[in-house]
């Protein structure tokens, strides 16, 4: 370098410029890193919890009921319990957030009135699942003596799930381009017929996959349920489909996991493994459908 | 806008046609229905965050007229005996502390590997690692509470015991990591989001003057995009105060001023879910609890309007 003529058709590479090479070398590597560090506990996480829970994972594990005071047996009324509270809670968020994405994105005008909605919104996103958990209680279970029932943790969850249903359904509505609006506005079509024949239509999936992937959080949560309906055991018959009834108390899965973890002492080791790997992996599949489904369609999109 | 009386004028003259297409009265009948059952979902945003605190200070409120509890004591001393017999303490300073502690620890861990990630995703890798990577990042922020709570429980608490060799696992240290692993997520996806609204002008006019990639980041992306930085820590803040599950399992439940990093701590988060199964509804224990819920809303709701106000210090620019 010093001194030496440069190779024909390059510059020569000052100390300078060597160091601020170096340097910027130096950096990726170290974000590199600190992005791996990201990525490995969530394959260690998974691999680890998979090899402990093998023993008990099965088709028997999630068919049968808890035996022997949960010691023993398996995961259905848990499972079922999911699935009813992540139902209920989606079928009333969805068309409230839904609508109310539409108010935001298509109807608001820029005034105060509106940033205080927006603002709302996004503490609605930041209020802590304890603090739901105390709404629900106080709203739904007490106020509306809705008793300790899947109906109050499935409003709990529902407000729960709302604001990020609106987010995402915002996003998806705010990708559909303005001159798709205005030529539809230009042949003389109101707000809402330019809406439900244009913004909609190219939007639906967007708006679906965000709805997806609140079926994930929502079947996660265990502290707004925890006091508003969710149980630590309920007799139900091993593979029943239809076992609660929308008054009833129940079991769920994210509620099982912290019951057999921390409440029950003597589990066979393999149980609350398996509970995780149960939760973590229908999570992480509905999750990767939707994000499948979104790759897919940004494939397809035509603007 | 089509009116409803647009069928009138007909006879109007020969300039005009003599009929207009016009809408049946239940169509627009229907749609203003449905506009305003638009309208009210739109404002019921305001109204759940309203109820929310209506709903919680409603339980608490009568607790503050009684005659056995001070606020002050609340708020500044560290006894919690809510079930003793002849000495009731409500004071919540131990759990406030633990709450800050445990943030603490996690913003320590989370905001440098979080803010580095980050600027990889968005300025060191290939397009075809950056989709990979924000995949990733979804998946991690999608593993529920209760489950990194369990990985706390479990894994860490060996891996602390392992390595450190201290008694009990589960500790501040133990809580501060996996509250920093949930945090890393959000950090990332809005700390990019950050580094992608600064206009490519910029980039260009650094890279025309001769700076390396890295130079660009520290010297022009980094002070453009400082507001967003930060909003995307104090959302992760606002994550890390309001977790329950995952800081309940992970954290040992002491309730005590921490000394150390492996010392067992509580929050404030933790100790409603722990307590309020067995307080009896209407007790001044159980009005307690819901008072800590009131001042959890207000710090969530601090934080999350200051991270507001800084995302949009950078749009207005």
């Amino acid at each position: 370098m010093d001194g030496a003529p440069p190779p024909a058709g390059r510059f020569a590479k000052t100390a300078l410029v060597a160091r601020r090479e170096r340097a910027q070398t130096v950096a990726k590597w170290i974000f590199g890193a600190m992005s791996l560090a990201m990525v490995l506990p969530l394959l260690a996480i998974v691999s680890y919890l998979l090899v402990r829970a093998w023993p008990s994972l099965g088709w028997e594990f999630l068919a049968d009921i808890p035996r022997k005071g949960m010691r023993e047996g398996g995961i259905w009324p848990a499972f079922v319990g999911t699935l009813y509270l992540v139902g209920i809670s989606l079928a009333v968020a969805a068309p409230i957030g839904v609508l109310a994405a539409i108010y935001l994105n298509e109807y608001a005008r820029e005034n105060w009135f509106n940033r205080v909605i927006n603002m709302a919104v996004i503490n609605l996103a930041g209020v802590p699942s304890i603090v739901h958990a105390l709404f629900g209680l106080g709203a739904f279970v007490y106020a509306a003596r809705f008793g300790f029932s899947i109906l109050s943790a499935s409003l709990t969850l529902a407000i729960m799930t709302l604001p990020v249903i609106i987010a995402s359904t915002r996003e998806a509505l705010a990708s559909v381009p303005r001159a798709f609006r205005e030529a539809c506005w230009n042949v003389g079509a109101t707000r809402w017929q330019t809406i439900r024949a244009v913004v909609l239509p190219n939007s639906i999936s967007g708006i679906l996959t965000g709805i997806i992937l609140q079926v994930s959080r929502a079947a996660g949560e265990t502290a707004p349920i925890m006091f508003t309906g969710a149980v630590f055991f309920k007799a139900v018959q091993r593979g029943d489909l239809f076992p609660y009834r929308l008054g009833d108390q129940c079991m769920a899965l994210s509620m099982h996991l912290y019951t057999v973890s921390t409440q029950v002492p003597n589990v066979k080791e393999s149980i609350p493994y398996a509970t995780a790997v149960v939760l973590l992996g229908s999570v992480l599949l509905v999750n990767a459908t939707a994000i499948a489904a979104r790759v897919w369609l940004r494939g397809r999109k035509k603007w | 806008m089509v009116t409803p009386g647009a069928d009138a004028p007909a006879a109007a003259g020969a300039t005009r046609p003599a009929t207009r297409p016009t809408r049946g009265r239940w169509s627009l009948l229907g749609e203003r229905v449905i506009e305003s059952v638009i309208r009210t979902c739109g404002v019921s945003a305001i109204f759940f965050v309203a109820a929310i605190f209506f709903f919680i200070f409603r339980e608490a409120a009568p607790v503050l007229w009684n005659s056995d509890f001070h606020i002050l004591e609340f708020l500044f001393s560290a006894e919690w005996y809510p079930t003793s017999v002849n000495n009731v303490r409500y004071g919540t300073l131990a759990l406030t502390v633990g709450t800050l502690s445990v943030t603490g620890v996690a913003i320590a861990l989370a905001v440098p590997f979080g803010l580095g990630a980050a600027i990889f995703v968005s300025e060191f890798c290939s397009v075809r690692l950056k989709e990979t990577l924000k995949i990733v990042i979804e998946l991690l922020a999608a593993i529920p509470s209760v489950v990194w709570g369990f990985v706390g429980l479990t894994v860490m608490s060996k891996l602390i015991v392992t390595v450190t060799g201290t008694a009990v696992g589960v500790n501040l240290l133990n809580g501060g990591v996996i509250l920093a692993l949930m945090s890393v997520p959000i950090i990332v996806s809005i700390g990019e989001d950050a580094l992608k609204a600064v206009p490519d002008s910029y980039r260009e006019a650094a890279v025309a003057l001769g700076a390396t990639r890295w130079q660009i980041v520290y010297r022009v992306l980094l002070p453009a995009a400082k507001n967003g930085l930060l909003a995307a820590v104090l959302l992760g803040v606002g994550r890390a105060v309001g977790e329950t599950m995952a800081v309940l399992m992970a954290t040992g439940h002491a309730v005590q001023i921490p000394e150390g990093l492996l010392h067992s701590v509580r929050t404030l988060t933790a100790n409603v879910a722990a307590e309020l199964g067995e307080a009896p509804a209407g007790s001044s224990h159980y009005r307690v609890l819901f008072l800590t819920g009131v001042l959890l809303f207000w710090i969530t709701l601090v934080v999350n309007v200051a991270a507001d106000l800084a995302v949009r210090g950078i749009r207005r620019k």
